[in-house]
């Protein structure tokens, strides 16, 4: 009885979670499948239009923006190539910090991952105008990798590969060490294999914030070829147009697409167990 | 002739411990070597230096006439088998042995058929494709053993690799690293803190204690003729009885009892040792003790008593033993087989 009980409100509990998700998705789909002028009269809608096609096809391929360079499918393919940098630009810069912190005892590794942890307190939006000054300095505005490589430092990620390699036993060096594997081939055939699924876990984490940049490429851009999703969204699609659902439910896509691909490692990789 | 050679090696920690003191040992080829003490003494600590995991503050270590102390422990062509295996989680058995090889640039029908004999040695070959996380202690134990064999090198080190074992498989896996051993005639060094395993195991043992070894020698001639205080107290179980005392005239003289010496010493403090089951009862015996306690173990009987100077003595007999708590018994010391210990220097008189 009580076990059916719990079941009940278990269950309950995690259908409310799902609607919670699902139905502000499901009433944005369907608004984008409606004409423009029925939305603007109807508002919002819960039933699939018969504009699917027509709209989708317009957003994706008409060239917006004021000098009309730039569709929302070079939007999207721009924010992709943006956030996969800085994805794997930050995984593996973080995992080598990580490395040479912990395993080479140096005298001061444990300032040097306080010093690196502490940036954490400054944040892209603190540093804007150095950042632009650098980036400007070498030449990379407008171009993917001034959008990227700013933002190729995390200090987040250094610190869980640093906490990981912590929990990884003292001997396993030790055994490789006398199996005559060098510093190189330890990381290589240990480090990596091991942390795939923290690799999976903070790659997410990393595609998604990057995914998500606004200030940086509203600053560093000048030219429209180098948009990337949510400014396009304040800047051409936020009008008050059926296009705006469209966009919102096709700028989706490309996270989405990452999460299904390592969601099974990277769900290993947040509850760590072998 | 000597094939690991140990000369004055010592170990100083960077916050000023002294691990290991100015320790000398020659090892020769075949050996098995074991070092014994208890946690904390050392004897890690001096394996660690010689597969070279540990730094060495001073003196020399010689592998085969090479002086190892600068060299890589890649390079140093020795194997070591770690207390919790350290195998490696993310390969199967089959790579985790055959990893040293390829590092070293075997062929790869080299590296198999060299980790297919090894296999079939150890009996790990149904588990070639397993990974180390579906093992049974036994079997990891097995796969640690495997990785150090089939690199064939000059010395197998063993960090008390037994003790994650249940106490059967224990005395099974001892007996088989025994005969693999001899087998393969490789000299080894084997760190344990337990007395039967180093009784069993070694060819010689080196007791070791607060970083000085006290004693090497033969298992029987550390238990028959322990050095020094420290060695007499580690090794035997149950431990051997001390009394306090001192000679005179050629007489060893405590509150207790008298014993004649059959060895001419100066008059001095001395510490009287004598093991369990070199007492036994009489009627006329000199020492005299109120039993207080009995361990009956099926094939002996432990027997625990004060005598009359409430030193805690203890004695072994054979059996089921008649005596009963309270009783007093009067015990002789069988063959004049006593122990003198300076108490001083703690060294052995006699």
């Amino acid at each position: 009885m009580s076990r059916i009980f719990r079941t009940t409100v278990s269950h309950s509990i995690l259908i409310w979670g799902v609607l919670l998700m699902i139905v502000p998705l499901w009433l944005v789909f369907a608004s984008s499948t409606h004409t423009n002028s029925y939305i603007y009269n109807e508002g919002m809608q819960w039933k699939i239009g018969g504009e699917f096609f027509e709209n989708y096809d317009r957003v994706l391929n008409r060239k917006g923006g004021f000098t009309k360079e730039i569709t929302a499918s070079g939007i999207f393919y721009n924010s992709f190539i943006m956030a996969f940098g800085i994805a794997s630009l930050s995984v593996f810069v973080s995992m080598m910090a990580a490395y040479s912190l912990v395993y080479f005892k140096t005298r001061f590794s444990t300032l040097f991952f306080w010093l690196i942890f502490i940036t954490l307190l400054v944040p892209l939006e603190l540093r804007i105008l150095p950042s632009y000054q650098i980036v400007s300095d070498l030449n990379l505005l407008n171009s993917y990798a001034g959008l990227i490589l700013p933002l190729s430092a995390s200090a987040i990620a250094t610190f869980f590969f640093r906490q990981y390699y912590r929990s990884i036993p003292e001997e396993l060096l030790e055994a490789a060490k006398l199996d005559g594997a060098n510093s190189w081939k330890f990381f290589i055939d240990f480090l990596v294999p091991l942390s795939k699924t923290m690799v999976a876990a903070m790659f997410i984490f990393m595609f998604v914030y990057g995914y998500n940049q606004y200030l940086w490429p509203l600053i560093m851009t000048t030219s429209e070829k180098y948009w990337t999703v949510v400014m396009g969204l304040k800047m051409i699609y936020g009008g008050n147009s059926v296009d705006r659902y469209t966009y919102v439910i096709l700028s989706l896509i490309p996270p989405v697409i990452i999460i299904v691909f390592l969601q099974r490692l990277f769900i290993q990789g947040l509850f760590q167990s072998k | 002739m000597s094939y690991l050679e140990l000369e004055n090696v010592t170990k100083i920690y960077p916050n000023g411990t002294k691990a290991v003191n100015e320790t000398s040992l020659s090892i020769s080829e075949g050996e098995l070597m074991v070092f014994v003490g208890p946690s904390g003494c050392g004897k890690s600590t001096l394996l660690r230096m010689i597969a070279g995991l540990e730094d060495i503050t001073g003196g020399v270590i010689k592998l085969d006439n090479r002086e190892i102390n600068k060299v890589d422990p890649s390079e140093r062509d020795v194997a070591m088998v770690f207390q919790n295996y350290a195998l490696y989680p993310h390969m199967n058995v089959f790579k985790n042995l055959a990893y040293g090889l390829k590092n070293k640039g075997e062929s790869k029908e080299e590296i198999e058929k060299k980790v297919n004999q090894v296999a079939e040695l150890l009996e790990i070959k149904e588990f070639l494709l397993r990974k180390p996380g579906q093992l049974s202690g036994g079997q990891r134990q097995r796969v640690a053993m495997g990785r150090a064999i089939v690199r064939n090198p000059k010395a197998f080190l063993f960090d008390e690799p037994l003790s994650n074992l249940d106490a059967k498989l224990r005395g099974q896996v001892r007996i088989e690293i025994k005969k693999l051993q001899k087998q393969m005639g490789v000299t080894s060094v084997f760190v344990t803190h337990d007395q039967v395993e180093a009784m069993t195991l070694g060819d010689r043992l080196a007791v070791i204690n607060e970083g000085v070894i006290e004693q090497v020698g033969s298992p029987i001639e550390v238990y028959e003729k322990p050095a020094t205080h420290f060695v007499a107290e580690f090794i035997g179980t149950p431990q051997m009885n001390f009394i306090n005392g001192k000679i005179h005239s050629n007489k060893f003289i405590s509150d207790g009892f008298e014993c004649s010496i059959n060895k001419d010493l100066n008059d001095q403090e001395v510490i009287f040792g004598i093991r369990p089951e070199n007492l036994k009862v009489s009627t006329n015996g000199s020492i005299k003790i109120k039993v207080d306690l009995i361990e009956k173990l099926g094939a002996d009987s432990i027997i625990y008593g004060y005598d009359k100077s409430n030193n805690y003595l203890c004695y072994r007999e054979n059996g089921n033993t008649k005596i009963k708590a309270n009783d007093e018994i009067s015990l002789e010391i069988e063959d004049e087989n006593y122990h003198l210990f300076d108490k001083e220097t703690k060294k052995r008189l006699n």
